[in-house]
């Protein structure tokens, strides 16, 4: 009887041994099939050697047929060629976008999280909802202001200058619209780590003596370094991506940008096999970010195993 | 005798080898009451921050204010005031109207607009359907599965989280108009690509509640005689209610708001989704149509958002902590 029961037990532990495994199978398998395999196809793509009768290139699904001529002269085109204004644009604006995005969203992260009292909850609220507004909605806004009889030109008017004409092609424009799309996903996680500092630590820290700048490059800078990064991170990536900001506020070849050409080339344009080589030029150069956001989230979740 | 303690050598005694008080020399005398310079002060109020902040608040919300205001706007312009009219929204057919054909609703409603936001709200919900399952079945499997398969799994469902929507909405399209041509370019291509994104962001809520519930309840469940699926049915789906309606919340809300992986696989004007009609009708032939349509979806995600975090406040009842942390803590 105790034999039987035994066996029944163990029969019961193989049925449910398969349980947390084939939870995971479906999400696995979507990802696999519609993640994985995309991705790889970017590469069947960008090397592949033959083109169809429309000139798209056909496929290698087989990494031995690979033929890497296309994405030769991409790298040529983007070193010393048509593509190089468009990477150079990406670098630079997004430099300037991240800067400006730590100089004016540390600040509000800093204040809502650590110094705001009574109106805290109605801050973060506010802060959090252009997170939640269509980013599309948003640069639409800013579309109708500069406009040339908008809101902005008015201003300028009032002050007796001429007329600007903001949306034609300004990089001044791209990468302040850029800032207003992607500075709220900056501040939102920053928040969240400058939430949770010990506030002990920056009384010990007073306490000791050291002044209020002091105080904060010694101890508050410091303990939010992994949040700062991971707030820039999180910014950085959509970005280097990014190419409807830029047709919105300006649609002019002087401020294109590397998404521009990738977004014309793969769906507009009869280049895909440009636009996939690009696609992956941007992946590796994106991968250095990726890697350390992914093993931050990885450490982070182990050790709250 | 009258010597407290040890004196540091090179200190200023307090008192002399006679016993007397000796008042220390006028150089280490505490700052006399008065003027104190804000940066020594750390209890002063943080006026330049707080002005920083406000002043961010209302350049980030003022120019939407400011385009759900033109949705009202009695001329075709976008960016000049002409008066008040809601003709944009309904009825636009009116006598002399200026929304002739192309308001939202109603008589002389423009199809193109209503059937973007017919797309837009179905998409939501079919994505929401499909991939909250999906995706809080790879948490509760993830978490408590452990191998080295699971280490590959864990690894791969990261991914998609940091990839620019940029290589992923150009990977799907590549892929679909290659390899999975049965699928086709539209509406299923769009179910796909949404709900691809939308199970990562998932399984990273779902599975930080799990972290935070422990195995306890499901031990105790097991030990008070419950089979293992009942203790997964009874008593850690329950808890794990809030993480689920949070996270669905949060992708009907992403897929409304998706633009980049829409405009890649929409295929036909048929299938166009909200964000993907404003941006090339900004391009093509804007008018304060668009602003209407605009305020309708920032109205829609609005009201999902004010039910999550009710619904959130309500669950936390005596929990503590504040719903709007929830939803701040709810992003990667």
């Amino acid at each position: 009887m105790a034999v039987a029961e035994a066996v029944a037990e163990g029969r019961k532990d193989a049925a449910t041994r398969f349980l947390w495994p084939s939870l995971a199978v479906p999400g696995t398998a979507w990802l696999i099939a519609l993640f994985v395999v995309p991705f790889y196809g970017i590469m069947a793509v960008a090397f592949s050697s033959q083109l169809d009768i429309l000139g798209q290139p056909i496929p290698a699904w087989n990494p031995l047929k690979w033929d890497f001529t296309v994405m030769g002269q991409v790298i040529d085109q983007s070193i010393s060629g048509s593509y190089r204004s468009g990477w150079e644009h990406t670098f630079i604006y997004t430099a300037l976008a991240m800067t400006l995005c730590v100089l004016i969203g540390y600040p509000v992260a800093y204040y809502v999280a650590r110094l705001a009292r009574g109106n805290r909850g109605l801050l973060l609220a506010l802060i959090l909802a252009p997170w939640w507004i269509n980013y599309l909605t948003r640069m639409l806004a800013w579309v109708g202001i500069l406009g040339d009889e908008g809101y902005a030109n008015d201003i300028v008017r009032f002050f007796g200058f001429a007329k600007v004409d903001w949306l034609g092609g300004q990089w001044y424009v791209v990468v302040i619209a850029l800032v207003y799309g992607y500075l709220p996903f900056f501040i939102v996680p920053l928040y969240a780590y400058l939430d949770r500092i010990d506030q002990s630590l920056i009384e010990a820290s007073r306490d000791l003596g050291a002044n209020t700048f002091r105080t904060f490059f010694r101890v508050t800078l410091p303990l939010s370094r992994i949040g700062l990064i991971t707030a820039m991170v999180i910014t950085a990536l959509p970005m280097f991506g990014d190419y409807y900001t830029n047709t919105l506020v300006s649609n002019s070849p002087t401020t294109v940008m590397v998404g521009n050409s990738i977004e014309e080339s793969i769906q507009s344009g009869f280049s895909r096999g440009q636009g996939a080589s690009l696609v992956l030029l941007l992946s590796a150069v994106l991968l250095i970010f990726m890697a350390y956001y992914l093993i931050l989230t990885v450490r982070a979740s182990r050790e709250a195993r | 005798m009258t010597t407290i303690g040890v004196d540091a050598p090179g200190a200023e005694k307090a008192w002399d080898d006679g016993g007397r008080y000796v008042p220390p020399p006028e150089s280490v005398k505490p700052p006399k009451k008065g003027f104190v310079p804000p940066w020594r002060n750390p209890w002063r109020r943080p006026y330049v921050l707080a002005t920083v902040t406000w002043v961010y608040i209302l350049w980030s919300l003022v120019p939407v204010l400011i385009a759900v205001q033109f949705s009202f706007n009695d001329s075709r312009s976008r960016s000049s005031w002409n008066g008040f009219t809601t003709a944009w929204y309904c009825c636009g057919t009116e006598e002399g109207s200026i929304a002739e054909g192309t308001s939202v609703f109603g008589s002389g409603a423009n199809d193109a607009l209503l059937n973007a936001l017919q797309n837009s709200l179905t998409l939501g919900v079919v994505t929401t359907l499909i991939a909250v399952p999906i995706g809080t079945a790879l948490a509760l499997g993830l978490t408590r599965w452990r191998s080295r398969t699971s280490n590959v799994a864990n690894a791969v469902s990261l991914f998609p989280l940091v990839t620019p929507e940029l290589v992923l909405g150009s990977a799907l399209y590549l892929v679909i108009s290659t390899l999975y041509t049965q699928i086709g370019l539209g509406r299923n291509a769009l179910i796909l690509g949404h709900v691809t994104f939308s199970i990562s962001f998932i399984l990273v809520i779902v599975r930080g509640r799990l972290v935070s519930i422990g195995n306890e309840f499901e031990t105790a469940a097991q030990d008070l005689g419950a089979t293992r699926m009942q203790a997964i049915r009874t008593v850690l789906l329950p808890m794990l209610i809030p993480a689920i309606f949070a996270a669905s919340m949060i992708t009907f809300a992403a897929s409304l708001d998706d633009f980049v992986v829409s405009n890649f696989l929409y295929g036909d004007a048929s299938q166009i989704t909200v964000p993907v009609l404003l941006y090339s009708a900004v391009k093509a032939a804007p008018s304060p149509a668009l602003n209407a349509l605009a305020t309708l979806l920032l109205m829609g995600t609005m009201a999902a958002l004010l039910l999550a975090y009710l619904v959130l406040r309500l669950r936390r009842k005596g929990e503590g902590g504040s719903a709007l942390d929830d939803l701040a803590g709810v992003e990667m």
